[in-house]
């Protein structure tokens, strides 16, 4: 049999157990959904995904669109797969009625855009980005710049691109060196380099609106001079028909390790003479606008991460399931029919480091798809924002954790093949290669951990950081009350204590020595944050499937709260562990890596 | 002209059923429901009929609990343009449901009604016979192919031979083959403009139609369970095997 794309108990349990998704219907914005209408959009999601998405998906890694004439070539199997999503509705599903939206709560959209991820990610890449950029500009731009931009968009006519990263700048953004003029006619030109856009060119779509960030000529250094500018592939008419070609050239297509069906682009603007760039916003304040769609791209970046990873894990988990080798230790009998892998504790081992990784991560991204959402629609001024208080707390976290041991997931599912897993027959080390991506992009896992320890927790009188410890420590009370929970309960506060201990010392570090010094191991201290964050939440699931099986009859039911109850076990006995050590090393100021020198490797 | 497609809510194909641990019925509890698939492919005819512009009207009936408006939603989010509940809590078998379908018909009057050849919890294949016969209409069952023409359709069936093409005079009973199409799914927007449509729901009282069950169910159990195979060292073990242990040849 075939091995699902997801766990769709799991993605049930997540949605309407873990998180109580339902009760978001009676938010204004969403008192036409019930729990029907997101099943529905939930299964369109899984048609398109497994019609469309899944049976390209190795012919998509295989044949990477190439750089022929100036333009792209690409498998036409990927614009179908595009139109679909499409035509589906999927660019904007959580947008507004008046735009064509389904307005979607973000956790069952997010639920929704996993069957896509998992069938196809590097498809699905195209119309994340088109969503990301319309979702900017209609935040953010003039009612003409949404008709003209972000509509068509919407409607699938254009695409849209996230234009950041130069040569000279990627993490270090504030350097960057395009630059813009203004025209007589209020609009501007541009002019510079930018690389690793991604679909920076295609043909999948009439047009393509790059959103760039680019610096007016004369502004101030670093990220206060940092504009932000619609600069399209074709211009448009007043009607909206398309006009000339811009002056945006396609200089080339970089060559991937995964991700291979997304053209990667390096683009040359204003090699003629300079690009037209419409200004959104006001001038200099480009970097700002970028910043406030970053929590979402950044909850979309881990979404993808622990998605391939729950796929990854489904793939290994049904192989394992079939595939007959050898014996247990304890059978001595030659003759005996080989077992199944899964027989073998060291696979079980393998799939439930899986799980507990995977479904970890998931849970993560749900839970800040939630605050992503209660910001803006919660009931109570109050709750929108403690959600965003907390959102921004934990968006490092978000972002880092699953890509991190996302793909440490994939590589289990790999090993749990055996030889199986390194060859393109299976899809499982497309995953490891896909999912590789995602600690680069959306900021590399250093600057996210200097975010987490050098702002985030400082930030507002370290509010956020305070908001996010009393609220573990409240399932900490709830499990401690509840038989068969008590010792996670204990971990947890225990591991809580040893993060809060941490955090003092570094910060006190921070105040008295050199600053560089104790942010030399700001990816320990993320590490640390991160187990203790995923355990809280592992512990949050353990609290809804311990209660959930004392009430259940079914023996498919029950075998799945154990499942969850085993993972959350797993986590505390294995896992959670490392934070001692990673703690310890950081009280020591551990400084191995601090005081090396260039000159002594 | 005037579409009526029957949809019936049945556990979903995905679900691996088991009888209940008294042995009364399937197992239902808690398990995931769906809109028949044979009837899912009922409702794409009729919504392509209606893209060509020879179905004007398509109205989505069920008859079942308060749920089943569900699955009529999930008719409305496909095309279907209003829908019908016959409301009851009773299990209603194919006679009582072509009975109540047939009472929609004269009330609704539709040329044509296109519904599944079977439902898959039941797989009973008889609801679209007992309705053509009780209503005097022409029955085109197996459908693989329907094309209307005028006053009259023609319905390619498949049979055990292979196909088998019969003319219709409208109106008409079509039931569906696997074959006859592959159904859509409902787009978002669609999704939302399916809760706006009209749905009403009626009783089987309200029809003046008797639904309790004729056929009682005895006992619901698990088929014997596959023995374990065996390997044999050769042919010759093999024949003797056949022919003394399986005494098949
Ligand atoms: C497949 C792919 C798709 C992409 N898509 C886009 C896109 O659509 N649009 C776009 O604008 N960009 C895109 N990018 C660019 C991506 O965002 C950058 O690669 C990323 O921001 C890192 O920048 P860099 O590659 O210049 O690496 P660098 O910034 O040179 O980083 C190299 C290493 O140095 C470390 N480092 C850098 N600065 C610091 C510091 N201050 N402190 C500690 N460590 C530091 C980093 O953590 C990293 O390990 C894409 C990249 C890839 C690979």
């Amino acid at each position: 049999m075939p091995a699902p794309l997801l766990n769709e108990r799991d993605l049930d349990f997540m949605l309407y157990e873990f998180l109580d998704s339902e009760s978001m219907c009676a938010r204004e914005r969403y008192r036409d959904h019930n729990r029907e209408s997101f099943d529905a959009a939930i299964a369109t999601a899984k048609q398109v995904a497994e019609k469309y998405f899944l049976p390209i998906r190795g012919k998509v890694d295989r044949n990477e669109p190439r750089f022929e004439n100036g333009r792209v070539e690409m498998l036409p199997e990927i614009k179908q797969a595009v139109d679909a999503a499409t035509e589906a509705g999927f660019v904007s599903s959580t947008a507004d009625y008046e735009v064509g939206g389904m307005q979607l709560p973000l956790p069952v959209a997010t639920v929704a855009n996993a069957y896509l991820t998992a069938a196809g990610s590097t498809t699905l890449g195209y119309l994340s980005l088109t969503t990301a950029n319309a979702s900017l500009i209609e935040a953010h731009g003039t009612p003409e710049q949404i008709a003209k931009w972000a509509v068509p968009q919407r409607s699938g006519r254009f695409a849209g691109t996230m234009a950041m990263t130069e040569p000279g700048a990627g993490s270090g953004l504030a350097d960057l060196i395009t630059s813009a003029e203004r025209a007589e006619d209020g609009s501007y030109r541009i002019t510079g380099n930018k690389i690793y856009i991604s679909g920076g060119d295609h043909e999948l779509n009439e047009n393509i609106v790059h959103l760039v960030l680019a610096r007016v000529k004369g502004a101030p250094k670093g990220t206060k001079g940092i504009s932000l500018f619609i600069v399209p592939k074709f211009l448009v008419n007043d009607d909206g028909s398309l006009g000339e070609q811009n002056d945006v050239a396609l200089a080339g297509l970089f060559h991937k390790m995964g991700g291979r069906g997304q053209t990667s682009t390096s683009l040359n603007f204003g090699e003629r003479g300079g690009a037209v760039g419409y200004l959104v916003g006001e001038e200099n304040r480009g970097l700002s606008y970028m910043f406030h769609m970053m929590n979402e791209a950044r909850i979309m970046v881990g979404t993808g991460a622990a998605t391939i990873a729950l796929t990854g894990f489904q793939y290994s988990l049904n192989y394992a399931r079939e595939r007959p080798q050898g014996r247990l230790p304890s059978c001595k009998d030659p003759l005996s029919p080989s077992v199944n892998i899964i027989e073998h504790a060291d696979v079980r081992r393998m799939l439930l480091a899986q799980k507990a990784y995977a479904e970890g991560a998931f849970a993560l991204c749900l839970f800040g798809a939630q605050l992503a959402d209660d910001q803006h629609t919660a009931p109570t001024e109050e709750q929108r924002s403690q959600a965003k208080l907390l959102l921004d707390f934990l968006i490092p976290m978000i972002k880092t954790w699953p890509s991190e041991y996302g793909p440490q997931a994939n590589s289990l599912a790999i090993q749990v093949l055996g030889g199986a897993g390194y060859i393109n027959e299976h899809p499982v080390e497309m995953f490891y290669r896909d999912n590789r991506l995602n600690p680069i992009h959306e900021g590399t896992t250093g600057i996210q951990s200097l975010d987490l320890l050098a702002r985030k927790v400082p930030m507002q009188g370290m509010a956020g950081y305070h908001y996010c410890l009393a609220l573990m420590r409240e399932t900490v009370a709830q499990a401690g009350a509840v038989a068969g929970l008590e010792k996670q309960a204990e971990q947890l506060e225990s591991a809580i204590k040893r993060l809060t201990d941490t955090t003092e010392t570094l910060l006190a570090a921070m105040a008295d020595t050199n600053i560089d010094k104790v942010l030399a191991n700001s990816v320990m201290y993320l590490k640390l944050f991160g187990h203790v964050v995923v355990a809280w939440l592992w512990l949050k699931q353990g609290l809804v499937a311990h209660q959930a099986l004392a009430q259940s009859q079914h023996g498919d039911e029950q075998n799945f709260y154990r499942g969850k109850l085993q993972a959350m076990r797993y986590f505390f006995s294995v896992e959670l562990p490392h934070t001692e050590r990673w703690s310890a090393l950081l009280m020591q100021g551990e400084d191995s890596a601090y005081a090396m020198r260039d000159d002594w490797f | 002209m005037k579409v009526l497609v029957a949809v019936k809510r049945v556990v979903d194909y995905n679900v691996k059923v088991r009888p209940k641990s008294d042995g009364t019925d399937v197992d239902l509890n808690n398990v995931k429901m769906a809109i028949n698939p044979f009837c899912e492919i009922a409702v794409e005819e009729a919504v392509r009929l209606k893209e060509k512009g020879v179905a004007t009207e398509i109205i989505a009936v069920s008859i079942g609990p308060k749920v089943a408006q569900e699955q009529i939603r999930t008719a409305l989010a496909l095309g279907a343009d209003r829908g019908i509940l016959v409301e009851t809590e009773e299990d209603v078998q194919p006679l009582g449901i072509a009975k109540v379908l047939k009472a929609v018909v004269d009330k609704e009057q539709p040329q044509l009604v296109i519904m599944g050849k079977q439902a898959i919890d039941g797989d009973n294949n008889q609801t679209g016979q007992m309705l053509a016969a009780l209503t005097g209409m022409a029955q085109g069952t197996f459908a693989s192919e329907v094309a209307v023409d005028g006053d009259s359709v023609a319905v390619t069936r498949e049979i055990d031979g292979g196909l088998q093409t019969v003319k219709l005079a409208l109106p008409a009973v079509v039931t569906t083959d696997l074959r006859l199409n592959e159904p859509r799914y409902a787009s978002l927007p669609n999704i939302m403009k399916a809760k706006k449509k009209p749905l009403d729901t009626l009783t089987p009282d309200e029809l003046g139609i008797d639904v309790t069950p004729r056929v009682k169910t005895l006992k619901v159990e698990p088929p014997a369970e596959r023995q374990a195979g065996i390997k044999v060292a050769d042919v010759a073990e093999l024949v003797e095997k056949l022919k003394n242990e399986a005494k098949v040849i």
